[in-house]
């Protein structure tokens, strides 16, 4: 049984974020990378699946800032293999990278044969598209998304995966192997590794470095930004004043007005 | 010595680890552990499963997760076997990596020191937002890298949080009214790592150390002066392994010295009933008792009454080793919070104000009194901020 | 049916879902702006009458087959594909939720068309269109535009009131058969929540206790106000510790981290070990007697009041116009 992971670099956004002087896109100045939460989650939902079935598991991500931490940390945490693709632009679109993923599935020896490539659900910056159900069409293989457990029955050949669906509704799907998943949460929260763990594995292991893909023009039409702003907080509480009934009506236009009541 | 170099695998080579193997087995430390009757493998329990080659046992069990590195068995111990500062940290470490999971609470303060060097996961660059507000001119080495006779290592809790800050703003009254000159790090400061250290990740401490080494190096100061007692203790005790080698205190002793200077400022009468709370850092494990002391007699219309348990016998706040972010662990357990044990304690002395010398303390006393019913009676000063509050403006 | 704006209805468990009336209220604004018409398009099996509630539209593509009787992805995307094969929108409007995630960026693959993600708005600026998006968890606005047509635009929840996206008259139907191969992902079952087991971190509205409720006994008062707005009761550190709530209502530094569409703090301080829990709440009110809470510097509304005072009013008012807007024409 053989699981690849995919994982992708995002803007952190508890540092505060500028915008870049042509105000169509992020400053990169004091911009952090952070590995994208749902596959972080992504990454775990694997690890656990190894340790369940003994499955090997590979990472596989695209060059970004920090990227090595988060390479490093998976190899840390239990993964036997990590690879970056290097040489490509920074800033490239979600449908860029599924290309070039794809490609380096492809060419690059033992990733074809993934019985499942797990990735996040979404992530932040996913402007144009999902990568996961990209990479599914790529491949020629099934996909489902938003998903919170995966087992796997007794031939290996068919996985079996819930689903979230509004209201708290769960859905058990039955999905041919192999397969692609968006993962929306592990079963567990994704484990701590310690730092001393995640050090030792900088200077014991390595990542390897996938050869740039051509960046094939797929033809399809570009998603352009005109224009990006901050999306300002409200700031200090606006108070309202009066007598309980009052107040509470005009509390209760406020949240009507949102749609809330 | 730094902690790199013991391990638990080494540890009964060394001088320390024949030290610990002296062990009577006498059981004060246990007796005196806070929580020492819930723990399955106190500290005497602990060299008792070394001595049978079972420590195994011990970290594969969650006992470790309930010390909160309060230094009270270390300061009884007859054969003076130094358990908080080298086995305790070590048990930890092992500890870590066999839990099956971390508690929530940890695993985010331990990602997020490492990560945005504070354990609240406040954005670096917001450190030092607080100095806009702080009334008085205070110099950030980055912006103004002239040398300064001392450097003023802020800390989290100090520099992100609301009451906290209320600390830094009268430390930098105290500090300018005195005449000091001095300086901080502003957003280049990141957690000393002493909270790492103690609890469970010395990888953690080693990145901070290097990090936080290799920022002191660019500037040029005589002596550290910090809000933080974790962090004196850290630069005290491990960072001479990286080469620090200023002098160092902690803001309460520094601002004692200068009490000559200080008296005379000291002028609005406060009328308060004191209690002052020992911390374990300053308190037992540097012996810091009477400077804080001093100060607070010296604060005019001030009485000092002592709590039954003080100086070397303060009962920890709870906070160290970890416990600050194992609260809903511990509750989760049915344990009580030290914090509510302590100031029960403190609203027995009948004093109006709780004074403390770390910033731990001060939210998890406020909460104690909260819970406890007693925040009308009692409020919870840092002794410095009680000095900033006898000056007059 | 060329360069109109189409509109994915969504289907499941036999109802259409509430964000696809506010995505059909925007898609109706946009084709009036363009002087286009309106498109709903409904996947299903046997779901012809539900076509019928969507009279916003001046058509309904209802595609139907067997395998498109669930809202799964694959099988969704293809059947489009080949419904919108011959003709040519302007844009196709995919609401963003657990129901039909997954769905724009497969069609967009089939029909080489642009897709965009994370929309609040639609603006026609000199005839062509702009999506408003909000990234990076909340934090950035931007105006995108895509070239060539059509474009495959993502829509958050609640981006128009879902009364603006229903009509009362019948729109014109037109079945639409198509070729499906038997799916490699087959649903087995659902699975309902757990009748009293509640996920803070799924709920649109929490209200929020602190110490300023005072006693346990007050804690019903909390509750029929939760109940009115359609939420659940959640509490602060000092009321979890008192055992008033149990831990899993906790929210805060030691608890949940929550981004409800409306949070009510009663009686809550705004110790930042809470605000860390819920600050990223689209609309937070606080109630509070003390006007130098801290909460008052994170919530959007504020009241200096006693709670105990302000809550039986507030939970009045809310009930009234509850019952007010039922019984509206």
């Amino acid at each position: 049984m053989h699981i690849l992971v995919l994982l992708k670099m995002v803007p952190d956004v508890v540092e505060d974020l500028e915008i870049a002087p042509d105000g169509r896109a992020l400053d990169v100045e004091y911009l952090r990378m952070i590995l994208s939460e749902s596959d972080d989650h992504a990454l775990e939902e694997a690890l656990l699946l190894k340790e369940r079935h003994g499955a090997k598991v590979t990472v596989l991500a695209l060059d970004a800032a920090e990227v090595d931490d988060a390479l490093f940390s998976a190899l840390a945490k239990g993964v036997d293999r990590a690879l970056k693709i290097e040489g490509m632009e920074a800033g490239l679109s979600t449908r860029q990278a599924a290309g070039a993923i794809a490609q380096i599935i492809a060419a690059e020896p033992g990733l074809a044969d993934a019985d499942l490539v797990l990735t996040g659900v979404q992530a932040i910056d996913d402007l144009d598209g999902l990568i996961a159900p990209m990479v599914a069409d790529q491949l020629g293989r099934p996909y489902l998304g938003i998903i919170t457990r995966l087992s796997l029955d007794a031939s290996g050949r068919t996985a079996v995966a819930t689903k979230e669906y509004p209201g708290g509704v769960r859905g058990e799907f039955e999905v041919e192997l192999p397969a692609v998943f968006g993962m929306q949460a592990a079963e567990k929260p994704p484990r701590y590794v310690p730092v001393a763990k995640v050090r030792a594995a900088m200077k014991a292991q390595k990542i390897e470095c996938a050869p740039v893909p051509t960046l094939a023009d797929g033809g399809w039409p570009a998603v352009q930004v005109v224009e990006m702003k901050r999306n300002e907080p409200a700031g200090h509480a606006e108070m309202l004043d009066g007598v309980p009934a009052q107040v509470s009506e005009t509390l209760c236009g406020i949240l009507a007005g949102h749609g809330l009541v | 010595m730094g902690t790199c170099e013991v391990t638990l695998d080494v540890l009964p080579r060394l001088p320390e680890g024949k030290e610990i193997l002296t062990c009577l087995q006498c059981g004060v430390c246990s007796g005196t552990c806070p929580y020492g009757e819930v723990m399955d493998y106190p500290p005497r329990r602990m060299i008792a499963m070394m001595r049978a080659g079972m420590l195994e046992k011990v970290f594969t069990s969650d006992s470790l997760l309930s010390c909160v590195a309060c230094y009270a068995c270390m300061a009884k111990c007859p054969r003076g076997i130094r358990l908080t500062e080298i086995l305790l940290p070590l048990m930890k470490e092992q500890t870590l990596t066999h839990l099956p999971e971390l508690p929530g609470e940890l695993q985010r303060a331990l990602q997020n020191t490492l990560r945005y060097g504070n354990p609240m996961g406040e954005p670096s660059r917001k450190r030092a937002a607080w100095v806009k507000t702080a009334g008085v001119p205070i110099r950030i080495l980055a912006e103004d890298p002239r040398p300064a006779d001392a450097l003023w290592f802020v800390e989290c809790y100090t520099s992100f949080y609301p009451r906290g800050q209320d600390n830094s703003r009268a430390t930098a009254k105290v500090f300018h009214r005195l005449g000091i000159d001095y300086a901080i790090l502003g957003n280049e400061e990141k957690c000393a790592g002493e909270c790492g250290r103690l609890t469970w990740e010395p990888g953690l401490f080693e990145t901070l150390m290097d990090y936080n080494m290799a920022v002191f190096q660019k500037y040029r100061f005589n002596r550290v002066v910090t809000s933080c007692p974790h962090a004196h203790n850290a630069f005290k005790n491990r960072y001479p392994a990286l080469g620090f080698h200023w002098g160092l205190e902690h803001v309460t002793p520094f601002v004692a010295r200068y009490l000559d200077r200080l008296k005379p400022l000291l002028t609005r009468k406060l009328n308060y009933t004191v209690t002052y709370h020992d911390s374990c850092c300053l308190g037992r494990q540097n012996e810091f008792y009477e400077a804080p002391r001093l100060l607070l007699r010296s604060l005019p219309g001030v009485k000092l009454v002592e709590m039954v348990h003080n100086r070397v016998n303060a009962i920890c706040c709870g906070g160290g080793g970890g416990g600050m972010w194992l609260d809903t662990y511990f509750k989760a357990k049915g344990y009580e919070r030290l914090s509510e044990r302590r100031v029960k304690e403190a609203a027995d002395t009948g004093a109006d104000v709780l004074a403390v010398s770390c910033p731990y303390e001060v939210s998890r006393f406020e909460d104690a009194l909260k819970v406890t019913g007693h925040d009308k009676q009692m409020v919870v000063r840092d002794v410095t901020e009680l000095l900033a509050e006898a000056m007059e403006d | 049916m060329t360069g109109s704006i189409c509109v994915l209805a969504e289907q499941w468990r036999g109802r259409i879902s509430e964000p696809t009336y506010e995505v059909l209220a925007l898609g109706r604004e946009t084709a009036d702006s363009l002087g286009v018409p309106l498109t709903a398009i409904l996947t299903g099996s046997g779901a012809r009458d539900l076509a019928q509630t969507l009279g916003i539209a001046d058509t309904v593509l209802y595609v139907c087959h067997p395998q498109l009787a669930e809202p799964i992805p694959q099988p969704c995307a293809q059947a489009l594909a080949q419904a919108l094969a011959n003709r040519a929108p302007r844009a196709l409007l995919v609401p963003l939720t657990n129901i039909s995630l997954g769905i724009a960026t497969l069609l967009s693959i089939r029909l080489g068309a642009a897709a965009i993600n994370f929309c609040t708005d639609i603006k026609v600026v000199d005839g062509r269109l702009q999506a408003v998006c909000v990234m990076y968890g909340g934090k950035i606005e931007a105006t995108v535009e895509a070239a060539g047509s059509p474009a495959i635009l993502g829509i958050w929840p609640g981006v128009r009131p879902a009364d603006k996206g229903r009509a009362e008259r019948s729109p014109a139907i037109e079945e639409i058969t198509v070729e499906l191969e038997d799916s490699p992902v087959r649903l087995k079952r659902y699975i309902d929540p757990e009748a009293g087991d509640v996920d803070l971190t799924r709920q649109d509205v929490l209200v929020a206790v602190g110490r300023g409720i005072q006693s346990r006994d007050n804690l019903p008062v909390a509750e029929e106000l939760a109940k009115a707005l359609g939420g659940a009761v959640a509490g602060s550190r000092p009321v979890i510790d008192q055992g008033w709530l149990p831990l899993s209502r906790q929210i805060g530094k030691s608890g949940l981290t929550v981004k409800p569409k409306l949070y009510v703090a009663l009686g809550i301080s705004g110790a930042p070990e809470h605000v860390e829990g819920m600050k990223d709440s689209a609309l937070i009110v606080a109630v509070n007697s003390d006007p130098r809470a801290p909460i008052f510097n994170v919530a959007h509304y504020g009241i200096v009041a006693d709670v105990m005072e302000t809550l039986p009013s507030l939970t009045a008012a809310i009930e009234a116009r509850k019952v007010a807007a039922h019984h509206a024409p």
